[in-house]
């Protein structure tokens, strides 16, 4: 039974879950470029384009401009984010997984290093969740959909770090359940605000756009 | 048909020592990891109890259960399983053959009825009546169900018998199925392995005399003593596992240095068997000690788990066809539904009140 969950999850369900979310996501993000904008009349005093990529990248860095609370909101959103993007990109099983699909992968980071990642990381979410509820603001707009979307990215974390440690569970339980909550992440991700995985950057470049067309120093 | 005589006449018949006899207690002891003192436990139960009829059916396999059992570096403890028992039937061991083998089974199973231990080897193709597999002109579905109705117990020898084997692997053309999947009235225990460890089987056996009933078994119906933990977990090469080293080809410095296999396909993390522990020919070693990975040969399934090179963690199916697909019907997606919703607001823009500077005096 275990095993034959486990092919499952390694193949069959696997397939549905990268269907629904290709599917979801190229919906998703095309249908926003579809809807188009106004074309504005005004005359450029600077360049869209180049407004427009600075503040991609710009907007990956924190500022320090912000009150107390903001700041404890952006570190620890930056750690979870940072953290999440090591144990995913560097740890060697993933990106074995990388190579068998994409057919190149690249060199892995040591174990500590995904380690001390993959531990700050979930640190990092706990907090975030305690904060979410001790702070009156948070509270006030956390729906249900930011709980579900907080239990469905903390879970592949979760999961990850018992199988790499081997806790409560044998391996393959572990590895299924692994896998199992990564495909729920997947399906669930076009559908919900976890879409901003990729929908961020059309904001931060219209955004951007908006600002280097006005002439805006960005 | 006489009464088997005991283990410790039969071994003094075959001029076998006594203190050979207790090295093999011994060494079931430990491998079942029984406390210390029960290896002479072990020899004065075995010493006293008498030999059980054994009928061996082997239906569709490779013999190479038996031969792992037979073929086993010699002479071994191994070995001595055949002065443990009475084998009253193996169509590839016994000398009688046609009918008067035939005619020794059908003896062995009325005489011993109730009592007998059934050994199976292979799986039973059901398709078509169970057409793909006969002997003596009788399909091996009929001749299980048969014996099984008289045995006190059923011993499924190797992954085939246990959970259908490479006969059951897809598309599974025989419709080959295991014991325990058709027979459901009798104690059924699975020695798993293609083929299964010698000294494991041994084991079993051993440990069904001593005791007069069955081990402990796992929710596969495997010896929890033997199946208890996986290949990794007792695997020697762990320490690499643990610290990110892997060989990534079977010649790389990786290699020669001993380090992990998993990225060469080693299963050894989802396999439970004591390859690790037990250890292969006479305890000479195991395959990852010969540098080649755990393909997983204990456990339901491994045909069709994808390749023996592929790492756990690659996808077992084609999921790149599967994302292009999605990718084509997620654009049509958007672009008729973008399309549809321009329209609309193309309408509302052209639709809506227009308010003049007239409106807005209050005239
Ligand atoms: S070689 Fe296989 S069983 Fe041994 S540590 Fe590596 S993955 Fe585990
Ligand atoms: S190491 Fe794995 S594949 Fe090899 S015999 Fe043992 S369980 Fe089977």
């Amino acid at each position: 039974m275990e095993q034959e969950m486990l092919l499952w999850v390694r193949g069959t369900g696997l397939q549905i879950a990268t269907a629904v979310f290709v599917i979801g996501m190229v919906y998703r993000m095309l249908h926003i470029f579809m809807l188009g904008r106004k074309k504005s009349l005004a005359e450029a005093r600077g360049s869209e384009w180049s407004g427009g990529f600075r503040t991609m990248w710009k907007r990956s860095f924190v500022t320090t401009k912000l009150s107390a609370r903001g700041n404890f909101t952006v570190i620890a959103g930056l750690i979870f984010h940072l953290g999440f993007f090591v144990t995913f990109l560097f740890l060697s099983q993933h990106i074995d997984l990388i190579r068998a699909v994409l057919g190149f992968g690249w060199p892995a980071m040591p174990r500590g290093v995904i380690d001390i990642a993959a531990v700050l990381s979930i640190g990092a979410m706990i907090a975030l969740l305690v904060h979410r509820f001790i702070d009156p603001v948070k509270r006030m707009l956390s729906d249900f959909q930011d709980y579900l979307t907080w239990t469905l990215s903390f879970l592949p974390l979760l999961t990850g770090f018992m199988l790499l440690r081997e806790i409560g569970f044998e391996y393959i339980t572990l590895l299924t359940l692994h896998i199992a909550s990564v495909e729920l992440l997947l399906v669930i991700a076009p559908f919900t605000k976890l879409a901003h995985m990729f929908s961020t950057f059309i904001a931060r470049w219209y955004n951007g756009a908006v600002n280097g067309f006005k002439g805006i120093e960005i | 048909m006489k009464e088997h005589e005991t283990l410790e006449q039969r071994l003094q018949e075959q001029g076998v020592s006594r203190r050979s006899f207790l090295k093999f207690c011994a060494a079931m002891a430990t491998m079942m990891a029984l406390p210390p003192g029960s290896a002479s436990a072990i020899a004065a139960a075995l010493a006293k109890v008498k030999r059980p009829s054994v009928i061996w059916l082997s239906f569709q396999e490779c013999t190479g259960c038996t031969e792992s059992l037979t073929r086993s570096h010699s002479p071994t403890l191994e070995s001595l399983i055949f002065d443990m028992i009475s084998l009253d039937y193996h169509h590839t061991l016994q000398a009688a053959s046609g009918f008067a083998a035939e005619q020794a089974r059908e003896d062995a199973m009325k005489e011993f009825h109730g009592k007998y231990l059934l050994l199976v080897d292979g799986s039973i193709p059901i398709k078509d009546g169970g057409v793909y597999s006969t002997i003596a002109g009788r399909t091996n579905l009929d001749m299980l169900q048969e014996a099984a109705a008289g045995a006190a117990a059923i011993v499924a020898v190797g992954s085939c018998a246990a959970f259908g084997g490479l006969p059951n692997a897809q598309p599974n053309p025989t419709g080959a199925v295991a014991v325990s999947d058709l027979i459901k009235s009798k104690p059924i225990i699975n020695i798993s392995g293609c083929p299964p460890i010698p000294a494991v089987i041994t084991g079993v056996l051993a440990h069904y005399l001593t005791f007069g009933a069955l081990p402990a078994l796992d929710d596969q119906g495997r010896p929890k003593a033997f199946y208890g933990e996986t290949i990794h977990d007792r695997c020697y090469r762990r320490p690499f596992y643990d610290q990110g080293k892997f060989a990534k080809t079977f010649d790389d410095e990786g290699a020669r240095n001993g380090w992990c296999l998993y990225e060469l396909g080693c299963k050894g993390p989802t396999t439970h068997n004591a390859c690790a522990t037990t250890k292969w020919n006479g305890g000479a070693g195991f395959p990852i000690e010969a540098g080649h990975g755990c393909l997983g040969c204990s456990e339901p399934k491994f045909w069709d788990a994808g390749s023996f090179y592929t790492p756990l963690p690659a996808p077992a199916a084609d999921v790149t066809s599967a994302a292009k697909a999605a990718a084509v019907v997620g654009a049509v997606a958007a672009v008729t539904v973008g399309a549809i919703d321009r329209g609309k607001k193309t309408l509302a823009q052209q639709s809506r009140e227009k308010i003049t500077v007239e409106d807005l005096k209050g005239n």
